[in-house]
């Protein structure tokens, strides 16, 4: 089992701030991996330093083998990961077509456009039938669609999404995991934070735990929803 | 109708699209990297400096020397962006604003200083066309064809391209570029460069009908502002609209009253819309 994305040892933080510890992580080609933990513990932190938003404090940051610590963001996409960001981020007055393409902006990406976006409206047809419409003015469910869009049409090697059901109605979180699962059919690699722990261990192979900037517990999904602690603190049974 | 007046509204929508042009470029760059700059106008003298030099002195052909100089202003907004802004991108807009003001007054010395205040022209007198009695000067005709071939051309750069795409897009959301791989810098380089070109083909159309002279900028700069800020500031449409109804106050205020008057008028338009659209005419 050979490890596409592995984080060592790695802190950063804002300032003075000091938001995350040490954290080591590992995500192995064609898994689902979670990041679980409560608000403010430093999961989006932990996803904003692996997109390059944020530079590292310290540790090694290496993907496919390659030690990519410390390169920008706009560097890191043609490294080949894509982040869907918290709360979507979607340019709002752009159509959902222009979402997309913005997403394939890459060299390597711009070459496949015409191809990855028939792929992209094949695994969300909704997507297809919204193209010409303004991304503000889609529904939560489907912006979500359009994010997920759009961070694919760079043909990424790993998925980084930071909080997928965050902000959105009970029924249409169910829907977005199911575009988790969608993509992860697709052979892609992912490594998903989340809060709405009990779904997410529903769809990853393996979770780690966050708390206050350092990883706490790590193990595969089964091993996590039988886990005590996790099933008090986070599943509340 | 009057014929006059017709005459007026005619000539309003020809002067109406090299100013449409210019509030284009000023709301790009305003849009786009949050910045205005205050010598936008000083760009275009600069240019048409350019053409006068290479034409009139230096002898080129006018459709070459026409080119050159758009590109040597696209270029100088190029060097605007790298020397002035880029420095000062993160500090209080009351920062750039001096410091792009500071650039009108130095751009407005120096041209003093190299050429002088004296009143230069290209020396090409187009002719002026007869329709049923309307008298239309080609050259202003020309420049209202070029002006809107310009705002065909950049519509067309920002909706079919990626950098295009882009560039639209971080007007929007400027934080989130990078995790698409954008880089920031870059796309601010190249709308520099627009933003300088645009100026720089106002300055080939403006240099066939008027003399140029160090402070020429001063006669349709504070125009160019109160058009972006009546369109609403970065909104290239308001902007566009916005030039061809103030070009319509002056044009036919100048028939009823005098020029001088009607640039009052056009003043006490904009001060009163204000009140009404603070946010721009077509701010929803």
């Amino acid at each position: 089992m050979s490890a596409l994305l592995s984080l060592a040892a790695v802190s950063a933080g804002y300032g003075s701030f000091r938001a995350l510890f040490d954290v080591s992580l590992e995500v192995p080609h064609g898994e689902a991996v979670g990041v679980i933990g409560p608000n403010g513990a430093g999961k989006t932190t932990l996803m904003r330093v692996i997109s390059g938003l944020l530079p590292l404090r310290g540790g090694t940051m290496t993907l496919d083998g390659r030690a990519v610590g410390g390169l920008p963001a706009h560097r890191m996409v043609g490294q080949g990961i894509a982040h869907v960001p918290e709360n979507r981020r979607l340019f709002p007055r752009l159509t959902v077509e222009d979402n997309l393409r913005i997403g394939a902006f890459i060299p390597q990406a711009r070459a496949h456009y015409a191809e990855q976006l028939e792929r992209v409206f094949a695994l969300f047809p909704r997507l297809k039938d919204r193209r010409a419409q303004m991304a503000g003015t889609l529904s939560g469910g489907e912006q979500q669609m359009c994010a997920i869009g759009r961070a694919l049409m760079s043909r990424p090697k790993l998925l980084l999404m930071d909080e997928p059901s965050a902000g959105l109605a009970p029924l249409v979180v169910a829907q977005v995991f199911e575009l988790v699962r969608k993509v992860r059919a697709e052979g892609l690699t992912v490594l998903i934070v989340e809060q709405n722990v009990q779904q997410v261990l529903e769809v990853v192979d393996r979770a780690y735990l966050l708390e206050v900037g350092s990883i706490k517990l790590a193990g595969t999904s089964a091993e996590l929803k039988g886990n005590d602690f996790i099933r008090k603190s986070y599943m509340g049974l | 109708m009057d014929i006059y007046l017709l005459e007026a509204v005619i000539n309003g929508i020809l002067l109406g699209g090299v100013l449409a042009l210019l509030a284009l470029g000023l709301n790009l760059i305003f849009g786009v990297i949050d910045v205005v700059w205050i010598a936008y106008a000083d760009l275009v003298m600069c240019g048409m400096y350019a053409i006068y030099w290479f034409y009139a002195e230096f002898g080129w052909p006018l459709p070459l020397a026409c080119a050159v100089a758009l590109l040597g202003v696209a270029a100088l907004g190029v060097l605007v962006h790298v020397l002035i802004i880029a420095p000062i991108l993160g500090s209080a807009p009351i920062n750039q604003l001096l410091a792009t003001g500071g650039l009108l007054f130095f751009l407005q010395s120096f041209a003093t200083l190299l050429f002088g205040t004296e009143f230069r022209n290209v020396g090409i007198r187009l002719p002026i066309i007869e329709i049923a009695d309307i008298y239309i000067s080609t050259a202003r005709l020309l420049a209202f064809a070029m002006a809107l071939a310009g705002a065909v051309a950049l519509y067309v750069f920002l909706r079919r391209t990626f950098i295009g795409t882009a560039i639209r897009a971080i007007a929007q959301d400027r934080d989130i570029v990078g995790l698409m791989g954008v880089d920031q810098r870059r796309v601010y380089l190249v709308t520099s460069a627009i933003g300088g070109a645009l100026a720089g083909l106002a300055a080939c159309l403006l240099a066939l009908q008027y003399d140029v002279h160090p402070f020429i900028g001063n006669t349709f700069g504070p125009l160019i502002f109160i058009i972006c800020v009546l369109g609403g500031l970065g909104d290239m449409i308001g902007g566009f609209v916005a030039a061809f109804i103030m070009a319509q106050i002056i044009s036919i205020g100048g028939y009823y009253s005098s020029t001088e008057l009607s640039y009052v008028l056009a003043f006490v338009f904009f001060i009163a819309l204000m009140f009404v659209r603070p946010r721009g005419v077509l701010a929803r």
